[in-house]
């Protein structure tokens, strides 16, 4: 038998274990303009969930959203209790009139240096440490956001757009490190990306935005589906092959 | 020769320097300048209310001024317009408004370059503990918001995310000032304020590695300012707040031929 409440809510995979972060029908509207209509996002402990969707679908509203930063027109947020985020922005612009070392960087979230010390140490760039912030290249300013997201001892981790002005072969380094964290910490990771390609390989789940969700499941499952492919055209969708020859 | 008039003028001058490292170092980030001179320019309307309810002076000037942020904030978020063009109307709107105000109040006797410059050596010794008083609360404020001040200037959605209050702390900043620019303007008066709290500051960032060096540094530069401008104001007889700006202005220059820290 049905209840009501099952009827009005999609089904989603949850093995009777609770959802860190559970988004159910979230609507955001901007001057009348529907910015995200009727999103439904379960994020469930140590599972990597991918946000994909061009440029302008809604991502960063819904990100923002979850968060708590953006109160959502419509629906509701649930945050499991105990819930710790740490979140990566997008970017980070420092004014060239504010001195900053990566030191106070982390320090402005956790006061113990050897604790900064230790988050640098995992993603890979402990030698930053005394280095300005505006001196550090876009792969290394990633990976000190990424530090101090991880001071949070987070069970969540939030990324916008993590490889954002990273070279190829660092955004790959990146994923990897990415993978590892979710794996060591055990924690849930939602990511937000328009690359398919790259994050295909470490995501459980991938959500493809176009303001409603187009589609929802294992990145096999989406890369096949017709609504991702219409999205984003065949090239996209051979993720698991590199391209050697062209389709007309 | 009875020289507290100047000790007076000292004692003031040094109180606002104290400030001018830590609330103009936050002005200099996030491109407040125009911000203060807005508020700064509502004290003059300030004077002129009142004088009209015949109010005491410095509690007029207070008042308009906390209350002038106070609309700021709303109408900033409002987001009706950029905020450089609200504060471009708002600021010289309030300018215009506190002249013709104190113009149409009748038998007002202003010593209108006082408001407008300062009269430094004027100051008596209640204003001076005013001064003192608010400034002292102001910087335990700043030292009890610092961290918070800071995270919000560098990311205010990851310093939301960690728990900070962004929009609590961001009134409270503005507050801040508001208080500082209202006893502020016996220093410099309401044309010259935001100079002094801003010059100090960005003199400070060349030789800085991170923020609190950048602060304190502030207001030592700040601190020499004064002497300096009161020193020159007495030997060569010239306005104390002017000197005292002219002063930081000169020490600016000095600095920018140094290297640069970071």
């Amino acid at each position: 038998m049905l209840d009501k409440a099952s009827l009005n809510q999609p089904k989603l995979p949850t093995n009777g274990i609770e959802p860190l972060l559970s988004l159910r029908g979230i609507e955001k509207h901007y001057d009348g303009q529907t910015v995200l209509d009727h999103v439904d996002i379960d994020l469930m402990p140590g599972r990597l969930l991918s946000l994909i969707g061009p440029s302008g679908c809604g991502k960063t509203t819904l990100v923002k959203i979850a968060l708590g930063l953006l109160k959502p027109d419509g629906g509701e947020v649930t945050r499991a209790a105990g819930l710790r985020i740490g979140y990566m922005p997008q970017k980070l612009v420092i004014d060239p009139t504010l001195p900053l070392r990566v030191d106070r960087f982390l320090q402005l979230a956790e006061h113990d240096k050897t604790l900064c010390l230790e988050a640098l140490t995992e993603t890979g760039v402990a030698h930053l440490i005394n280095r300005p912030l505006r001196a550090l290249s876009g792969g290394e300013t990633q990976r000190v956001l990424l530090a101090r997201a991880l001071l949070r001892k987070p069970n969540l981790l939030v990324l916008d757009e993590p490889v954002q002005g990273v070279d190829v072969t660092g955004q790959e380094a990146l994923y990897q490190l990415i993978a590892d964290i979710r794996t060591h910490l055990h924690c849930g990771i939602l990511m937000v990306s328009h690359d398919l390609h790259l994050v295909m390989a470490a995501t459980d789940e991938v959500v493809c935005l176009n303001r409603h969700i187009c589609c929802h499941g294992s990145p096999e499952q989406v890369s096949a589906d017709p609504a991702f492919v219409e999205l984003f055209g065949s090239r996209q969708a051979l993720y698991t092959h590199h391209h050697d020859h062209h389709h007309n | 020769m009875n020289l507290d008039f100047l000790y007076f003028a000292l004692a003031a001058g040094l109180g606002i320097a104290m400030l001018a490292g830590p609330l103009g170092s936050l002005m200099v980030w996030q491109r407040m300048a125009y911000f203060g001179d807005t508020l700064a320019h509502g004290a003059l309307l300030g004077v002129a209310i009142g004088l009209w309810l015949s109010l005491s002076n410095d509690l007029a000037v207070l008042l308009t001024c906390l209350g002038l942020a106070g609309l700021l904030i709303v109408l900033q978020e409002l987001h009706l317009l950029a905020t450089d063009t609200l504060l471009g109307i708002l600021s010289h709107t309030a300018l215009a408004l506190g002249l013709v105000a104190l113009a149409l109040i009748p038998g007002a006797r202003v010593n209108m370059e006082g408001l407008l410059f300062g009269d430094l050596l004027a100051i008596s010794k209640t204003e001076v503990i005013t001064i003192w008083v608010l400034a002292g609360l102001v910087l335990a404020g700043l030292g009890y918001w610092w961290r918070q001040l800071v995270a919000v200037t560098v990311h205010e959605d990851l310093a939301q995310v960690e728990g900070v209050p962004v929009r609590r702390v961001k009134t409270i900043q503005k507050l801040m000032l508001a208080t500082v620019v209202a006893v502020g303007m016996k220093v410099a008066g309401v044309l010259l304020i935001t100079a002094l709290l801003i010059i100090p500051a960005a003199s400070a960032r060349r030789f800085s590695h991170n923020p609190e060096q950048m602060a304190i540094l502030g207001s030592v530069i700040a601190a020499l300012a004064v002497l300096l401008g009161l020193t020159a104001s007495w030997f060569l007889d010239t306005p104390a707040g002017p000197s005292i700006v002219l002063a930081g202005g000169v020490l600016f220059g000095v600095a920018s031929l140094s290297p640069k820290a970071d």
